[in-house]
């Protein structure tokens, strides 16, 4: 007993150790400047704070095998596309999309789960145009699962929508779609959608608590600043990621008060990414890379000038 | 004057708001204080909606027990409504579905600490709530050319019923004043928001002469068949000038699983705790507040679930699961062979019913719900019930030494079970310490001397001895 307690003792005095030397070597302020570089590292403290709210505060009855699961094939989707397609493997975006998926997603099978995730990073090297891929990936498989199986559903009611929540959805969405310099597109959408619904409420005549109360619907601040403005799937310029933005709350009104589906705004974001490469064509602009990517040789009517995206911003 | 009684005639919500013409005289602010089977929550109402793609029914429980001819409801639908879609049902029909997926006790049994085993036996208690649907009514003067459209205009059962399209607001106000509904001030907003979202109005009165062939006290619920895309319950119009919340219960039925709610967050209410032995006696008291303070949590008001089950089986089973020919009564049309020949009982699984029942219980007011409750069904089957667990102490005689751990260890158990019901309830400890004196159930056990204080002196007992 008293050997297991000093191995115990010796291990934790070694963890202790190499974490220092670790520390050390990076210094905290270098440490928290490496972190916080990389606007996917954001995304992620975000998305996991929303699924442990979701977990323990809304009580989803998130299934820890659903997690697992989702995390499991992106991460190994990415991998396995990483290797065939001879890239550097990066488990970052394939956790967004898992994350993205595990707060979306519903579903009562673990093979669903599994599916969603390989159809998501699947599409990102299936369906290409120019080296970008079209869809954003938790997006599609969620559309895809939804309407092919019973036992697939969004839940867009389970954020409720209290006013609290829609103030934090706002903080913590701002900062993440400000670092990936993409919190046009999510400001453009809610502001388009918000014209939508208000005019809407002032052609029935009905009070504004109805508009407000949708607008502060937790499921479509969720989309507008973790969804829609994925850098990689939205359009190159502004102008251009503006109007679509604009495009998708159209379409996804649309589809929502005239044809009563709940889930509106997703599905439209599917119905809409194939337009994209035309939005990039009419307002080129050069493309995102998250900053430990190296801008490639690319095509010749979209030249990179090896930025990252803060400096296409400026 | 019977007009002047007419509070509202506006139903909203389908049932929803089939508002009180005259209330009761035992109605109350609050709740009723009543045994378990009689109505635990003052006005509210129950909706059967049974859905499977765009085909919907509609049942709306009709708890009215006033004077006939003070009843009407006017309920928006989102179609135009012919006589063959309109049918009279079973009173004893929701009531059923309501006992089915009603929140229950169950009880457990110590056995006796000084025997052996310690078996557990298992005995259902059910309480069960009803919802009183009140509504208001008036005779049906002529039309008049207000840019209103009748429809549809046919008797089902005790029923006259009249479909109307309207082109604008203040023709449908007017037709509807001058036939006898006093609208309240604000519902024409309501009605304009209505008829703008191209939904059509169901107003249905009571027929004196059919109601006398039909005999029977009360007022059957009437069920409403159609296809639409649109998966909603309107309450808007209950709601226009009523101060307070309402209670509704929706019994939504589909094949695949449960139904909740989009625009509104469907949570859950508390369940699989165990609650001190008085509660039996005191569930009409106990349940409601539960409810209110699981619904103060989400801001005071909200949609709770209940209920979600398989209607094939249940377990424990407050009341049997429904038979096929109740099923296809309430509109589960798709449900299989013509008899009724399923098994019934405890866990039974039977002929398969392929209908999966949520029982969600809203309550809502203007401010937190300005918006029709929209629904969807997921593709969720896991089961779901609103349980509540008694564990009974022994109460033979126990000449053992096992018996005096065995009751301080029940006295322990019983402080939990104060705490775990001051919690749900919002009730002080010192309260509920009161009704458990008074209700001389589930008393705590006078425990003296230090034997069998600690698990070691179970085990070698006590050096002093």
């Amino acid at each position: 007993m008293v050997s297991l307690i000093e191995e115990q003792g010796q291990k934790a005095q070694r963890e202790t150790r190499g974490e220092t030397s670790f520390f050390t070597r990076l210094k905290s302020s270098k440490l928290l400047t490496t972190l916080f570089r990389d606007p996917r590292h954001f995304q992620i403290t975000a998305l996991s704070t929303l699924v442990m709210m979701g977990t323990f505060y809304y009580a989803f009855g998130l299934q820890l095998w659903h997690v697992l699961a989702c995390v499991g094939s992106t991460v190994g989707t990415q991998f396995v596309g990483d290797k065939i397609t001879g890239r550097k493997f990066d488990a970052r975006s394939p956790m967004i999309s898992a994350l993205s998926l595990t707060l979306l997603l519903r579903t009562g099978s673990i093979w669903l789960s599994l599916a969603a995730g390989i159809i998501a990073i699947g599409s990102k090297y299936a369906v290409r145009w120019r080296g970008k891929h079209i869809f954003n990936p938790a997006n599609v498989a969620l559309v895809i699962l939804a309407l092919l199986f019973d036992s697939a559903w969004v839940s867009p009611g389970q954020w409720g929508a209290a006013p609290w929540l829609a103030i934090a959805l706002f903080g913590l969405g701002g900062i993440v779609t400000k670092k990936a310099s993409r919190w046009d597109v999510s400001l453009a959408f809610l502001a388009s959608y918000a014209a939508l619904i208000f005019g809407r409420a002032v052609w029935l005549g009905d009070p504004f608590a109805i508009p407000v109360h949708q607008m502060q619907s937790g499921a479509l601040l969720i989309f507008a600043f973790f969804m829609i403005s994925d850098p990689k799937t939205t359009p190159n310029a502004r102008v251009g990621r503006i109007l679509y933005a604009a495009l998708v709350a159209t379409i996804g009104f649309t589809i929502q008060f005239a044809f009563y589906k709940s889930a509106g705004v997703i599905i439209a974001l599917v119905l809409t990414a194939p337009l994209v490469p035309f939005f990039d064509y009419f307002f080129p602009a050069s493309r995102y890379y998250w900053p430990n990517q190296t801008p490639p040789r690319v095509t010749p009517d979209l030249k990179p000038k090896g930025v990252s995206h803060d400096t296409v911003q400026a | 004057m019977i007009l002047s009684k007419l509070k509202l005639a506006l139903a909203g919500g389908v049932a929803l708001s089939m508002l009180a013409v005259a209330a009761p005289a035992s109605a109350f602010c609050g709740f009723y204080v009543a045994k378990a089977d009689t109505d635990l929550f003052n006005e509210s109402s129950k909706v059967a909606i049974v859905r499977d793609g765009d085909r919907t029914v509609i049942t709306m429980a009709n708890d009215y027990e006033g004077d006939p001819t003070e009843f009407a409801m006017v309920i928006p639908v989102p179609t135009v409504i012919t006589k063959n879609q309109v049918h009279v049902s079973d009173v004893s029909l929701l009531d059923h579905l309501d006992a089915y997926t009603a929140p229950r006790l169950v009880e457990y049994h110590d056995s006796n600490p000084c025997a052996p085993e310690i078996m557990e036996d298992e005995i259902m208690v059910t309480a069960r709530r009803q919802a009183p649907v009140l509504a208001m009514s008036k005779n049906m003067e002529s039309a008049a050319d207000l840019g209103v459209t009748i429809e549809e205009t046919f008797t089902v059962g005790e029923y006259d019923i009249l479909v109307l399209s309207a082109r604008e607001s203040s023709g449908l106000q007017t037709w509807l004043t001058t036939n006898g509904y006093k609208i309240p001030n604000g519902a024409d907003r309501v009605l304009d928001s209505y008829i703008k979202q191209d939904m059509k109005f169901f107003v249905a009165k009571v027929n004196l002469d059919e109601k006398a062939k039909a005999g029977g006290e009360m007022l059957r619920p009437i069920a409403v068949a159609f296809e639409s895309p649109k998966f909603m319950l309107p309450i808007r119009l209950g709601t226009v000038n009523s101060k307070g919340s309402q209670d509704l219960f929706v019994y939504a039925l589909t094949r695949n699983g449960r139904v909740e709610t989009t625009n509104y967050r469907t949570t859950k209410i508390p369940t699989d705790v165990n609650l001190p032995e008085f509660v039996e006696g005191d569930f009409a008291n106990v349940y409601p507040a539960m409810f209110s303070k699981a619904i103060d949590r989400e801001g005071g008001s909200g949609v709770v679930m209940e209920y979600a089950w398989d209607m094939n089986w249940c377990d424990p089973c407050a009341a049997d699961p429904l038979s096929v020919a109740q099923l296809k009564e309430l509109g589960a049309f798709w449900v299989g062979g013509s008899g009724d020949d399923m098994q019934r009982g405890r866990g039974g699984k039977g002929m398969a019913r392929d209908v999966y029942v949520t029982r969600l219980h809203v309550r809502y007011d203007a401010e937190s719900f300005p918006e029709d409750l929209k629904f969807q069904a997921t593709g969720n089957r896991e089961n779901f019930q609103a349980r509540y667990v008694m564990q009974k102490a022994f109460d033979g005689s126990m000449e053992c030494k096992a018996a005096n751990r065995y009751k301080k260890e029940v006295n322990k158990r019983q402080d939990k079970e104060i705490a775990t019901l001051a919690n749900l309830t919002g009730w002080d400890k010192s309260d509920i310490r009161e009704k458990i004196k008074v209700s001389g159930v589930g008393m705590k056990f006078d425990v003296d001397g230090p034997s069998g204080d600690n698990w070691w002196s179970e085990m070698w007992g006590d050096k002093d001895e």
